[in-house]
């Protein structure tokens, strides 16, 4: 009787020390993330739904608006500053290696060496997935910079040839403009321009892209070629509308979409908008590499980073991190969202014709080393420099600077911030 | 007896003093956190490695710095000025015995209840040439109607002042009148007995007795202007380019978005000492005053 009385004892103790038993609330996962938009949105259902139905695993959403995840990161900020941290938070890039340095990110490995994911996923991405040595983070699709989202209806009545080089892009902007429409479907925000300077300036040579964003070569910085690729956004400016500053890229998709644009130069996420408007690659619309760019490829990875949460959670988070790398998933998500799988052993066989060339792109450039980091996704450089680059981008783009001088400003303002 | 006394002298100090400790904290505290932040390497998260005032020599080396600064020039000059002289004008107006004053004041008065992201936002519709102004006015058959400033580089800063203006001037209006209501009325009918017409009573009585009305408005003005955030977030969202940036967005940008806070603190200082440069000699003139 007295030992029966010390162990209800001892595990009532327990029970007010570990906390009342998991409940269904605490095996939910908090997911932090900018995928608002319709197409995304309509992707992300694909995970929310995948983790309750076979693992009643709740979602809780938060979602914060806004491409590119700036105000995201805000919140996360003080979230984690207030010793909360979400579950699992969407990043990309450099940003990931920055919150793994603060010691915030658990670690991954378990599940990782389970499934095997050194072997599968590409080395590139694992570049941003590790930090010293220790998976911290689930990518989930690789999207990629340098495409062009074409009307066909448009590029059918400019003659239906596919651009493949400035020159003949240019010519095809002309044709657009004749026809009474925008040529140029563009949102008046730093990132969307900087998205086009990743295709511009990759589009004059893979060592130049390397070494002005990769190296950051001031010699490439602050060279002709540059300068070139300054002229160029001029020329590209010439062919938007009035109205473009301030614009969300989603509603640029909509203004290519509904015919009202020719075409828009934009990450292949654009595909889902197309896609979710009932739209078929290759009857409504055309995907194709930035002129003069294909065969090389600026990706960016859309992640999961896991953060640092009590234990219950922890199991829950583990279950959507193995989720996540779930080869059917993989194929689910990005034919939804438009991306290629972040595993290489996915087949493409559900996705369409974009899809499969995104995917076949990837892999050609994963083997011919011509698979960069995108410098307007975060994948070349860390926030600080990625930013000083928009500057210079932005304020030439809006005429207030010249070619001459951004090429000046741009060497000072990577300098300023190094 | 003497219990009651000192409960009664210390029962006020008693309930004031969470509020001034919180204040203590939370302004004066983190106003000192900040200008320790901005003396050190805080890139991300703040850290605490002294680096002495690097961070100032970076902040005054970048571009978007001095642009900043000058769209302050320009947006505060311009916007304490004309909310000024519009709030003068239409207090004045008021202020000639009519008949709907009850109506009217209100009707001034009212956008000050709005908040700035408000304002913001209804300007920028206005103002947008695809849905806006423009666009009405055309459909009206005005085809060759253009007003295409908040899209224009060197205009876009003007449409911040226009909303700030449309959202200020009628409290300022409300400062006047209150001053124009506190003249003596003795003093003006001596100056009507001597002949003076009304246009004259204004220009050297009444707005040369309102002078501390002025530098009330002026502080209230400028500091809104200093801090300035909310409005251009909603209205430009700092563009277009950075055409429409100020110290605030600055320092939001670049402490939060940019993971440079060490930079982003030291801007938040300068801030506070423009700030400071404008409030500390109006409160010198106020105590100056009150002794006399």
């Amino acid at each position: 009787m007295r030992r029966f009385m010390t162990t209800t004892a001892i595990a009532v103790l327990m029970g007010i020390t570990t906390g009342v038993p998991a409940h269904a609330q605490d095996q939910g996962v908090e997911v932090l993330h900018w995928w608002t938009s319709g197409g995304e949105a309509a992707a992300l259902q694909v995970l929310k739904d995948g983790l309750f139905n076979d693992q009643a695993i709740n979602w809780e959403d938060m979602p914060v608006a806004g491409g590119g995840g700036g105000d995201a990161m805000t919140v996360l900020r003080a979230r984690v500053t207030a010793g909360n941290p979400p579950t699992a938070v969407q990043m990309l890039g450099f940003d990931i290696l920055d919150w793994a340095q603060q010691g915030t990110l658990g670690n991954l490995n378990d599940v990782a060496s389970a499934q095997g994911w050194d072997a599968v996923v590409p080395t590139a991405l694992q570049q941003f997935s590790k930090y010293e040595g220790n998976w911290i983070a689930a990518p989930v699709n690789v999207h990629s910079t340098n495409w062009l989202w074409i009307n066909k209806a448009a590029l059918d009545a400019a003659g239906g040839a596919e651009p493949t080089n400035w020159e003949e892009f240019v010519a095809l902007l002309e044709a657009f403009k004749a026809q009474g429409i925008t040529p140029l479907a563009h949102g008046g925000q730093a990132w969307q321009e900087a998205t086009i300077f990743d295709g511009v300036v990759l589009s004059l040579g893979n060592d130049f892209y390397k070494a002005a964003f990769i190296d950051l070569d001031p010699a490439a910085l602050g060279g002709e070629q540059m300068k070139e690729a300054f002229d160029r956004m001029t020329t590209l400016r010439t062919f938007v509308d009035d109205n473009f500053s301030g614009r969300d890229w989603n509603l640029a998709s909509a203004m290519v979409i509904n015919g009202e644009a020719g075409v828009q130069i934009m990450g292949d996420w654009a595909k889902g908008e197309f896609i979710k408007a009932g739209k078929v690659p290759g009857t409504d619309f055309v995907c194709m590499r930035f002129p003069g760019t294909q065969g090389s490829v600026t990706f960016n990875s859309d992640q999961f980073a896991m953060f640092n949460v009590s234990e219950e959670r922890r199991v829950s988070q583990m279950a959507m991190a193995a989720a996540i790398m779930d080869p059917a998933f993989q194929s689910a998500f990005n034919v939804v969202k438009g991306s290629a799988p972040a595993r290489t052993d996915v087949s493409d066989e559900a996705f369409d014709a974009c899809g499969k060339k995104a995917i076949a792109d990837l892999a050609a450039a994963n083997t011919a080393g011509t698979l960069f980091g995108s410098m307007a996704q975060g994948h070349a450089q860390p926030a600080a420099i990625k930013n000083a680059l928009y500057d210079v981008v932005t304020r030439h783009f809006n005429g207030e600077l010249s070619s001459e001088d951004a090429v000046t400003e741009l060497v000072a303002a990577v300098a300023a911030v190094q | 007896m003497n219990i009651k006394e000192q409960a009664q002298a210390w029962l006020p100090r008693l309930v004031i003093s969470p509020s001034a400790v919180l204040v203590l904290v939370f302004v004066y505290g983190f106003i000192l956190y900040t200008g320790y932040l901005s003396l050190t390497d805080s890139k991300m998260l703040p850290s605490y490695g002294f680096v002495g005032l690097e961070n100032y020599q970076k902040l005054w080396a970048l571009p978007h710095w001095h642009k900043s600064l000058a769209n302050l020039g320009i947006f505060a000059g311009l916007y304490i000025v004309i909310s000024s002289v519009l709030g003068l004008g239409l207090a004045i107006l008021l202020d000639q015995k009519i008949r709907a004053e009850g109506v009217l004041r209100p009707i001034y008065l009212y956008p000050m209840a709005l908040s700035f992201i408000v304002t913001g936002t209804a300007w920028k519709w206005f103002l947008d040439p695809g849905i806006g102004l423009q666009n009405t006015v055309q459909l009206w058959g005005w085809t060759d109607f253009s007003f295409t400033w908040i899209k224009d580089s060197n205009l876009a800063i003007y449409c911040v002042v226009l909303a700030a203006v449309w959202q200020s001037s009628g409290f300022v209006m409300a400062m006047f009148l209150a001053g124009l209501r506190g003249v003596d009325n003795e003093v003006i009918k001596a100056a009507q007995m001597d002949g003076a017409s009304t246009g004259t009573i204004y220009r050297r009585i009444i707005i040369p007795l309102m002078r501390p009305v002025f530098l009330s408005a002026f502080v209230v003005l400028a500091h809104l202007a200093i801090k300035a955030y909310d409005l251009v977030i909603a209205l430009t969202g700092g563009g277009p380019g950075q055409a429409t940036q100020l110290p605030a967005t600055f320092m939001y940008s670049y402490t939060f978005t940019r993971n440079l806070m060490g930079i982003g603190a030291s801007s938040a200082i300068i801030m506070l000492v423009m700030i400071f440069s404008i409030i500390v000699p109006y409160l010198y003139s106020e105590l100056r005053g009150e002794k006399r």
